[in-house]
């Protein structure tokens, strides 16, 4: 076989690989918006779920999604952070640094339900706390570490080294060095990674099953009191997500409009992801734009 | 100062000639795990004046540079031995605070590596960390910093544009503008001019004339015309030695060593 071929094989091969991908992406995306949409309506993101009868919404679940996923990020962004300024500028090359990048690899590659179980045994019954937010943030938490510390550690990494040794050769501590060159100039990539783990965070289902439960209690939405029961801002209260929702009305639902509940939340959760990958790009850019263009 | 003091092990030389010493190299040891990159190198540099430090690539040139401001300390496994004198201190002590001594000993490297900041906060990055607040005084030391680099009547108007917005020869006098402003005693220009077009070279050699006057430099450069062009004192490194060290009319008019004269004239390196 000539090499002529070969390539022309190879365009073919690689091409037809990338047609898959997009046409398994669209696919999904236009069915699931196709059955989906009928029921995105104000009524249906607001109102809240209903137990047996047809037209409960998915108000509750909604707020619980963006509201732990808030929560996680407050405790997994710092925590990344450190961890990706202490991998990329503290730690020594050697068997201890091996042994954390290990630890870090073998945590990310964990499934979900196991931190899940893993959530339940630690932060719900050995805490006494039952099932609450604060439970599923802290298993999200374990779930998004790793990847956050990741991106953290590549992006400070990548920023060009003779910035960094031109601030030290002024005299500056590397502390300082790390706090206003190192870190503004990762800043761009951090929050695109950040978005983009929120992504994941929202649509995760396994590690919240056992941590944050599957009910949400009455909520009033006029008390935001986050020490009230009823807050809606409480975070040790059980709150069922979007994408727990999801799983329960398919597995264990007894309204009679399942499949189209079921149908509209996952069109408000892949709409939503979406719209998380789009942010992450759009603000990106956007910051990055700012910090080395100025005008 | 908050160099730690230290007593030399034996007498300063008798000042070398009538000019003042700025540092005194004695046997002077520069390894890279077990490669021996500066070997026993020895000889003083001299306050306002300009010493072009010059030789083939890899010769140690620009490694004895960095380790004057202790840059070397990035570079893991780097490690020097002898002694590098200034102001009765020796650099090379494991337990000078380098950052004050990076403050008395500022460094330009070879590409322009301006921060991604504006031109303002370029140069207001340090002076923020030494505690300057007062919005008056760093307005007067960007312009006087920006004035001595010479480089003040080009951005007056555009001090909050990007600093990357400038071009390559710009960045470079903005790179010593933002030196200067922290009041260094001593210069280290690491190859400043080789990344850039004839006529950014002639503006930065020229501002090196002017800025010989009130700071002791020391450039590391591949350029013969601009070691002979522009300095006092020439040191010739090769393969880690300082084989050597004359005024500069000197070496490239009459040099005592065969090697120097093979070098300059272009037969190698």
């Amino acid at each position: 076989m000539n090499s002529r071929v070969a390539n022309k094989i190879a365009t073919g091969v690689f091409t037809a690989i990338a047609a898959i991908i997009i046409f398994v992406l669209v696919g999904l995306l236009s069915y699931i918006l196709y059955r989906g949409f009928g029921k995105l309506t104000l009524d249906f993101l607001t109102s809240p779920s209903s137990d047996f009868q047809a037209g409960g919404g998915i108000g509750n679940q909604l707020f619980n999604s963006f509201y732990i996923l808030l929560i996680t990020m407050m405790i997994a962004v710092p925590l990344g952070l450190g961890g990706g300024i202490y991998m990329a500028e503290y730690a020594k090359p050697g068997k201890i640094t091996d042994f954390i990048r290990s630890c870090i690899e073998v945590l990310a590659s964990l499934p979900s339900i196991v931190i899940g179980m893993f959530g339940m045994l630690i932060f719900v019954n050995l805490t006494g706390w039952g099932y609450t937010i604060f439970s599923g943030a802290l298993a999200l938490t374990i779930f998004n570490l790793p990847v956050l510390v990741r991106v953290c550690e590549d992006a400070i990494r990548s920023v060009p080294r003779d910035q960094k040794e031109a601030s030290l050769a002024l005299g500056i501590t590397h502390w300082h060095t790390i706090k206003t060159v190192l870190i503004p100039s990762a800043f761009p990539t951090i929050l695109t990674g950040v978005i983009l783990a929120s992504g994941r965070v929202f649509g995760e289902a396994a590690a919240l099953l056992f941590t944050a439960g599957l009910t949400t209690p009455r909520l009033d939405f006029s008390n935001w009191n986050p020490f009230d029961e009823t807050s809606p801002l409480n975070i040790f209260r059980p709150a069922e997500t979007l994408a727990v929702h999801i799983w329960k009305v398919n597995t264990q639902g007894l309204i009679p409009d399942v499949q189209e509940v079921a149908d509209g939340s996952s069109a408000v959760l892949i709409l939503s992801v979406l719209l998380f990958n789009l942010l992450a790009r759009w603000i990106g850019s956007l910051v990055h734009k700012k910090l080395t263009a100025a005008k | 100062m908050l160099l730690t003091k230290m007593k030399p092990e034996f007498e300063i030389s008798e000042a070398h000639e009538r000019k003042e010493t700025a540092l005194d190299v004695k046997q002077l040891n520069i390894y890279y795990g077990n490669h021996r990159a500066v070997k026993d190198i020895s000889f003083t540099i001299e306050k306002n004046a300009v010493t072009a430090l010059i030789g083939p690539s890899g010769c140690g040139k620009s490694t004895f540079l960095r380790s004057i401001n202790r840059m070397n300390d990035l570079i893991p496994g780097a490690r020097s031995e002898g002694i590098i004198l200034y102001e009765d201190v020796n650099l090379i002590e494991d337990n000078i605070n380098v950052v004050a001594l990076r403050k008395e000993i500022g460094m330009v490297f070879q590409r322009p590596n301006p921060f991604a900041k504006s031109i303002y906060n370029n140069i207001t990055h340090a002076l923020k960390f030494y505690g300057i607040r007062s919005k008056k005084k760093l307005d007067q030391i960007v312009e006087e910093s920006l004035r001595k680099a010479a480089l003040w009547e080009e951005v007056k108007d555009r001090l909050h544009d990007s600093a990357l917005s400038l071009s390559g020869g710009q960045q470079q006098r903005l790179c010593i503008a933002r030196t200067l402003a922290v009041n260094p005693k001593i210069l280290l220009l690491d190859e400043p001019a080789s990344a850039l077009d004839p006529i950014s070279t002639a503006k930065i050699e020229e501002l090196i004339m002017e800025l010989k006057k009130e700071y002791t430099i020391i450039i590391v450069t591949h350029s013969m015309q601009q070691a002979s062009r522009i300095s006092d004192k020439t040191a010739f490194f090769l393969s880690g030695e300082l084989v050597e060290f004359d005024q500069t009319d000197k070496i490239f008019t009459n040099p005592s060593n065969q090697k120097t004269e093979e070098y300059i004239s272009g037969r190698f390196g």
